[in-house]
């Protein structure tokens, strides 16, 4: 069982927790992500790393109320305990081999939206703490959903907020920002980092290989077990199938097929649906009221 | 005596068991099996102990049912083997033990299977075992997986004073026994719970949930944790695909990722979150175990069943009871067929498969029928699921995370065969992840072996406490 030490809303619907979990957080390393379960019979649900405290023992997780299981996690509250919480899974991040050199002439954007705001996170602190502070646009819906702000602008150099209804910051997509920054402003880019929605980070990196920037997206695929044991996770790089819990989650975006990602996703939405209509008329859900 | 028939096993009978997860085979009865018992004609050079693997003594503990002893019959098998319950449920005992019964030759063996799951599930019943800690000789050994390798190699070692704790990845432990098999041929909450049960009440202590290679590192638990040595049990859980056109579609599973959705996550059973997906028409490529029961759990959850195998029925590598009773429960076998391509609609959905018919040619290195495909005969099956059962093959995530820890090129982890060490020292293996995908028995043996091996490494090291 694993405690949940601190809990927080950032937006509507939107949560972070902070968990209990020594050995999760002694190894975890940005870019990574746990499976959690919350009951007993719930499944296992992906969520990437957002934040951890090796001294404390404790990693962060931000969950969006979405489906039938991030409601379950939303429910609970400090003090209660989540049953299983399994990581750090898949690879860290490329930029961590980077030695201080390399950092230096490399400039980085970072391209988040939604909650995918909360894995871009460890990634620019990072590289803030070596020293390196990178370029971070995060995209949201409107204004209520912008999340880890003040964090966000703390470690980073430049950082933009887009929403699509203009009620905060850029009006427009992530994409138009950064159309913006590299053909308005003339932004030199060696790299671009992005993490959010499927349909998101595939415009991006439409866009960055027309830039020709170098690009990897962190891949939010169905899983099961995040060991490689069952194929659920599996994703076309560049025409080879990989496992994304074990291979990535990260990859070079331009070779990513993101349509077929984008189907794979929704292999089981139907069904989901189903649960989730019985789900509500069992159960008066108490979130977001 | 050899002139009474084998005693036939009861079982829940076809058109009722593919609409339920319960039991197929009930098993014996006392009466039945002491029946079955006096068919043994105790051999005095025993063959069928010989073609065991781990050697029980068959005669001398089917000797003892004849006699009704069935608590001297359970502490005999337990002499050899830690799972009985569980192997007399999914031994291929045809190949084994009944394969080379001499009673074979002109009639049918002994059903010693069903005769080891009877002393087993008395033992059970009758809460014969009830294992107790003994005391510590205060040396640690982690053992990393929790599958028959791992459980076997805990029991011994437990039982010696060694403080043993089994490292899963997994949210629950047992390995296949708990994530592959489904309950209706081996009932988790009543057999596989019990047994690790018995292994927890030995003292040994299971922390699931670490991932050995991203939680925690072999040399972090030599280093860091104190542990005198270690036994990698972690199995060969990695499946692998024909990389034929059409493998990403959607409908397109790996058995594994059937068999754990269904078995480990329940989504068999509405109460609980995790789906699985169906369809109508579920076609599974392979002739395994694995293959057998991926297809008999889409039959339960109403779906009509292709099974497609390259090779001819004789070659299947399925123990021949689950062949038999994917039979009967309605699964259609297309044998020497092969898919070459899997057929999707625009929205990138299954809807057939392209198989080719296939001819057997020249024994190849495994000794059976090379399979060739025919020209021409390429034909389509309709479905909306496809479930590759093609094999699996242990997962790098240990030996890479381990520096100096050899494999060889598909995967499997070295081993000396008399000491069970890996190249590293004080490193120890055994099952799926040493010999590839092998079946319980064997892997619970090599996990005693280890043990024992364990045990002398550890002595002559570092002495006595
Ligand atoms: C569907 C199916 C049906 C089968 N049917 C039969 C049958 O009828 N008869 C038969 O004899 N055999 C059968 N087998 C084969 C048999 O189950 C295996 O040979 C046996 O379980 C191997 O045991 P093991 O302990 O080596 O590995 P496993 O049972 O695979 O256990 C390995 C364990 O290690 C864990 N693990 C792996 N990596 C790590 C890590 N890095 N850190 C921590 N834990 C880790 C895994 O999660 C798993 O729990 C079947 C297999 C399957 C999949
Ligand atoms: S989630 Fe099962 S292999 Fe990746």
């Amino acid at each position: 069982m694993y405690k949940i030490v601190k809990k927080r809303p950032l937006a509507e619907q939107i949560f972070l927790m902070d968990i209990e979990a020594p050995r999760v957080a002694k190894s975890a390393q940005p870019g990574q992500f746990v499976i959690l379960r919350v009951r007993d019979k719930g499944e296992r649900i992906p969520l990437t790393i957002c934040d951890y405290d090796r001294e404390k023992g404790t990693v962060t997780i931000v969950t969006q109320c979405i489906g039938v299981s991030t409601h379950l996690i939303c429910e609970h509250n400090e003090g209660d305990y989540i049953l299983d919480f399994a990581g750090p899974l898949g690879q860290a991040s490329e930029l961590i081999h980077a030695t201080d050199e390399e950092l230096a002439n490399k400039k980085i954007l970072f391209v988040g939206g939604g909650v995918g705001a909360a894995p871009v996170y460890p990634q620019v602190k990072y590289l803030s703490n070596r020293g390196f502070k990178p370029d971070v646009i995060i995209g949201a819906k409107s204004k209520n959903y912008v999340i880890l702000e003040e964090e966000m602008r703390a470690v980073s150099n430049n950082y933009y907020i887009t929403t699509d209804d203009g009620s905060y910051g850029f009006k427009g997509m992530v994409t138009d920002k950064l159309k913006e920054l590299v053909e308005k402003e003339n932004k030199k880019y060696d790299l671009v980092v992005t993490i959010g929605p499927m349909i998101m980070m595939k415009f991006v990196s439409l866009l960055t290989k027309e830039y020709g920037i170098p690009t990897v997206a962190s891949l939010n695929t169905l899983m099961v077990d995040g060991t490689g044991m069952c194929g659920a996770c599996r994703v076309s790089i560049g025409g080879q199938t990989k496992f994304t819990c074990v291979d990535g989650p990260e990859f070079d975006a331009h070779l990513v097929d993101f349509d077929e990602a984008m189907r794979r996703q929704n292999m089981y939405r139907t069904i989901e649906g189903q649960k989730r209509e019985e789900l509500e008329k069992n159960h008066k859900c108490k979130i977001g009221r | 005596m050899a002139k009474i028939p084998r005693v036939p096993v009861r079982e829940q009978a076809a058109q009722e068991r593919i609409k339920n997860f319960e039991e197929v085979s009930y098993g014996y009865n006392a009466e039945e099996a002491v029946l079955e018992a006096h068919r043994c004609i105790q051999c005095k050079n025993p063959r069928c102990v010989q073609a065991c693997p781990v050697q029980i003594k068959i005669p001398e503990f089917i000797s003892a049912v004849k006699n009704k002893d069935f608590a001297q019959a359970a502490d005999i098998i337990a002499e050899d083997s830690s799972l009985p319950a569980i192997c007399g449920r999914v031994c291929p005992q045809e190949s084994q033990c009944e394969g080379s019964c001499v009673l074979g030759v002109k009639g049918e063996p002994v059903n010693i299977g069903k005769l080891e799951r009877f002393v087993a599930d008395w033992g059970r019943k009758e809460n014969y075992y009830n294992p107790t800690k003994v005391p510590t000789n205060g040396f640690k050994v982690a053992v990393i997986g929790s599958g028959p390798a791992g459980l076997a190699c805990a029991t011994d070692l437990a039982k010696l004073g060694y403080q043993v704790k089994i490292f899963e990845a997994l949210h629950l432990p047992g390995g296949v026994l708990e994530y592959g098999i489904p309950e209706f041929r081996l009932p988790k909450e009543e057999v596989v719970r019990y047994e690790i049960n018995n292994v927890i009440k030995l003292g040994v202590e299971i922390e699931t949930n670490v991932i050995v290679g991203r939680t925690i590192t072999i040399d972090d638990l030599l280093d860091k944790e104190g542990y005198h040595a270690i036994f990698l049990g972690s199995g060969a859980g990695l499946p692998k695909f024909m990389n034929i056109p059409g493998e990403n579609l959607n409908g397109v599973v790996s058995a594994n990722e059937f068999l754990t959705r269904s078995n480990l996550m329940k989504a068999f059973d509405s109460e609980y979150d995790t789906p699985i997906y169906v369809g109508k028409r579920v076609a599974v490529v392979g002739g395994g175990n694995v293959a057998m029961d991926a297809a008999r759990v889409a039959r339960r959850l109403g779906a009509e069943v292709y099974l497609v195998y390259r090779r001819s029925e004789k070659e299947l590598p399925a123990r021949v009871e689950e062949v038999h009773h994917a039979k009967e429960e309605g699964i259609i076998f297309k044998l020497l067929n092969n898919p070459v391509e899997i057929l999707g609609n625009e929205k990138g959905w299954v809807t057939g498969m392209r198989c080719v018919e296939m001819g057997l040619g020249e024994p190849d290195e495994s000794g059976r029928r090379r399979p060739i495909p025919i020209k021409g005969s390429e034909f389509d099956i309709d479905c909306d699921v496809v479930i590759m059962s093609l094999g699996t093959s242990p997962n790098p995530l240990i030996a890479s995370t381990t520096p100096n820890l050899n494999t060889e090129k598909w995967g499997g982890i070295i081993i000396d065969e008399n000491t069970s060490q890996t190249s590293r020292e004080g490193v120890f293996a055994g099952g799926d992840n040493v010999t590839g995908a092998a079946t319980v028995i064997l892997a619970m043996g090599a996990g005693r072996k280890a043990a024992e091996q364990i045990d002398v490494f550890i002595k002559n090291k570092f002495g006595k406490k």
